[in-house]
């Protein structure tokens, strides 16, 4: 109820300073990158070839075709973009840690560890099933790695997080590993799924995939300016009516849920959430009504875009997604791990 | 009663002298029960005897190759990359001050994996360069890691947040090697993922055994100053060491002869993390534990590889077992040292 204090106060908040710039900017940046995604790849499509794919259904011309052929990838890569550019800023924000992402808190690799069990011991196939083994793990690992993190005095500091995070990423993997090396017939299957790449995207996984992207981006946003509260410390977001408890229970579930369907599904991607909020944060300021609409555009900007720059660093075949964010973002957290101050971590 | 006193305390090294012999004789002991259990073991069991005869080169048909060509290089592997990992691994945690400070986790070996995975696929060098290259690479990746860490004031936690992120970035590189590489080198090439000792040759080993001979000496010479260090900057000092030679000195050792284990046999998995943390619980703090590390680590490698061989229907390579051992421990730790409020 008494929410409304803090909502009708945000609502005279200025608009970020750069608000309008930031959006024009990505917004350009979004159709290029879906433009190179259509067109680049192991045959390069010219521009007539793209129009003619795009908007002239009955033209039938091989590169047209090859443009058609590489929409649903894109709207994939875009989708998973988006979903762990989300996940990525709802987890910094419930843990209140700038170096949280589902790669970096192990929730990844938790869900790969439950799709590759499911491969190897209940014989799942498709993407319906992936998607709810995928989503089981996420959720307990999350839970794990928080558990240990927040732990001992000053709770969940970020270094805590993280070497929870890594040592539970370590841990899981020597397991999938195990798992994987005896059933070399679910080695193949698993192996396509294992390196996070949205090659293998469908229509029909997208469709599997659209349902938990909209209840995740909407328990985002719709928490977004709980989370603005709970980013004064808990005791002034209780002091301000904001249910605590409640809101971070909902922004980790949609976060967790957002990560975990899109590994189920595109396998694990790391990074993508740490890149996609920085670059905002920098420019806009701390602002969860921003950040999380706007760091879903940055995901679906610098998935895609790796994914091209994967197609052509791989060619003839594909360097997997999953490689190429790794290696840009890392520097980030890098970055980040350079500038706390030693207090912090 | 000052007498009294000072027997009490000699009686106590006395004491601990006594356990730290008595932990390294064992470990010895069963770190050579295992090495011949690995010449012993295999597909067919040989008779002692003809083992005996196949390794002083006598030629029996079929002995002579499983013994000689099949097994003898992989327990030496072992042998030797268990004691680089443990030792190395043991100076690192000690000199960091913390057991999670251990080259697998702050990406040392990442750094010699993707030198020798590089060598391997893509220059096809042979085995003496892809040694010297993960050599570079390790200390390359440690000072990158300590320039990037260094900041205005020495944190431990910013090491460790560095260490994950150069790690990250170089197994990407690793697998983009792999992605470009000729499909006959990949088999080879993905023993640097989880550390394996399948498939490993003599013409491999002397490069690894120079190095861990060479600097075992070393190690024990300098492991004195390395007890005196623990004791902190300003009491070393007085106590007549060079603090900033000794660190250079030890870390230079450990680099060397963990890079040259990891492109031996592949980093294997929390081997260097757990032999310290072993060695000391069995053999008690107050006397240096790189030997006892050393030792703790040939024993998990080569444990490790019988299990992996031998305890399930499917062979496992040794990472694996090294990391299901590992991990829990790992987290254990992690949890006992948020408790203690270490971090």
């Amino acid at each position: 109820m008494s929410n409304r204090i803090v909502v009708k106060n945000q609502r005279n908040d200025y608009l970020p300073q750069h608000l309008t710039k930031v959006l024009v900017i990505s917004l350009i940046l979004l159709v290029v990158c879906i433009a190179a995604s259509l067109a680049f790849g192991s045959r390069t499509v010219g521009w007539n070839g793209l129009i003619d794919g795009l908007f002239y259904p009955e033209v039938d011309s091989y590169d047209a075709s090859v443009v058609r052929q590489r929409i649903s990838r894109t709207i994939f890569s875009l989708f998973c973009g988006v979903a762990l550019g989300v996940s990525g800023a709802l987890m910094q924000a419930v843990t209140r840690n700038p170096i949280a992402d589902p790669s970096i808190l192990g929730v990844n690799t938790g869900a790969s560890l439950f799709v590759v069990s499911g491969i190897a011991f209940f014989h799942i196939t498709t993407a319906n099933q992936y998607i709810w083994f995928a989503l089981a793990g996420a959720v307990i690992t999350a839970i794990f790695v928080f558990g240990i993190g927040s732990m001992g005095r000053g709770g969940a500091t970020p270094l805590k997080l993280v070497l929870a995070g890594a040592a539970t990423t370590a841990a899981l993997s020597s397991l999938v590993m195990a798992i994987m090396i005896p059933k070399s017939s679910v080695m193949d299957q698993f192996r396509f799924w294992q390196v996070g790449s949205v090659g293998s995207a469908s229509w029909h996984s997208i469709s599997t995939f659209l349902p938990f992207l909209i209840i995740g981006l909407a328990a985002g946003i719709i928490s977004a300016s709980a989370l603005n509260a709970l980013a004064l410390g808990d005791e002034v977001a209780t002091g301000l009516g904001v249910r605590t408890g409640v809101w971070r229970l909902v922004a980790a579930f949609a976060g967790v849920l957002l990560c975990g369907a899109t590994t189920a599904l595109a396998g694990p991607i790391g990074f993508v959430g740490l890149l996609a909020t920085h670059v905002i944060r920098l420019v806009l300021g701390g602002d969860q009504r921003f950040i999380i609409p706007i760091s879903a555009v940055t995901g679906a900007i610098i998935l895609t875009f790796s994914d091209v720059i994967g197609r052509l660093l791989g060619s003839p075949g594909e360097l997997e997604v999953g490689v190429v964010t790794a290696f840009t973002g890392a520097p980030i957290l890098i970055i980040l791990a350079m500038k706390a101050k030693v207090r912090a971590l | 009663m000052k007498n009294q006193s000072i027997n009490f305390i000699k009686e106590g090294i006395q004491k601990r002298r006594i356990r730290w012999i008595l932990v390294t004789s064992i470990l010895t002991v069963l770190a050579c029960i295992l090495a011949c259990a690995m010449l012993l073991l295999g597909n067919t069991f040989y008779p002692v005897q003809d083992v005996i005869q196949a390794l002083s080169g006598e030629q029996i048909q079929g002995v002579s190759f499983a013994v000689s060509t099949l097994r003898l290089p992989r327990m030496l592997a072992g042998l030797f990359a268990g004691f680089a990992f443990g030792a190395g691994g043991y100076i690192f945690q000690t000199l960091l001050r913390n057991p999670l400070a251990n080259p697998n986790v702050i990406g040392i070996t990442a750094g010699s994996s993707a030198a020798a995975v590089f060598c391997i696929v893509i220059l096809h060098t042979s085995y003496a360069v892809v040694s010297i290259a993960a050599v570079v690479a390790g200390l390359v990746t440690v000072l990158i890691i300590y320039l990037l860490a260094k900041g205005s004031s020495f944190s431990i936690g910013r090491i460790i947040l560095v260490g994950i992120g150069i790690q990250a970035m170089l197994n990407a590189f690793i697998s983009y090697i792999l992605l470009i590489g000729d499909e006959q080198d990949i088999p080879s090439a993905m023993r640097w993922l989880s550390g394996s000792l399948n498939g490993s040759q003599m013409e491999e080993l002397p490069s690894l055994m120079i190095t861990v001979l060479l600097f075992s000496p070393v190690l024990v010479l300098l492991g004195k100053r390395l007890n005196m260090l623990e004791l902190g900057e300003q009491a070393a000092t007085s106590l007549g060491v060079h603090t900033d030679k000794t660190r250079i000195a030890l870390i230079l050792a450990s680099v060397c002869m963990i890079a040259i284990a990891t492109a031996t046999t592949g980093p294997i998995a929390f081997v260097a993390f757990l032999s310290g943390p072993i060695a000391t619980r069995l053999a008690g703090a107050g006397f240096s534990n790189i030997i006892p590390a050393g030792l703790v680590g040939v024993n998990l490698v080569l444990a490790s590889d019988l299990i992996g061989q031998f305890a399930f229907e499917v062979r496992f390579p040794v990472g694996i077992i090294t990391g299901l051992l590992g991990a829990p421990y790992l987290i254990y730790l992690l949890i006992r040292m948020n408790r203690k409020g270490d971090l």
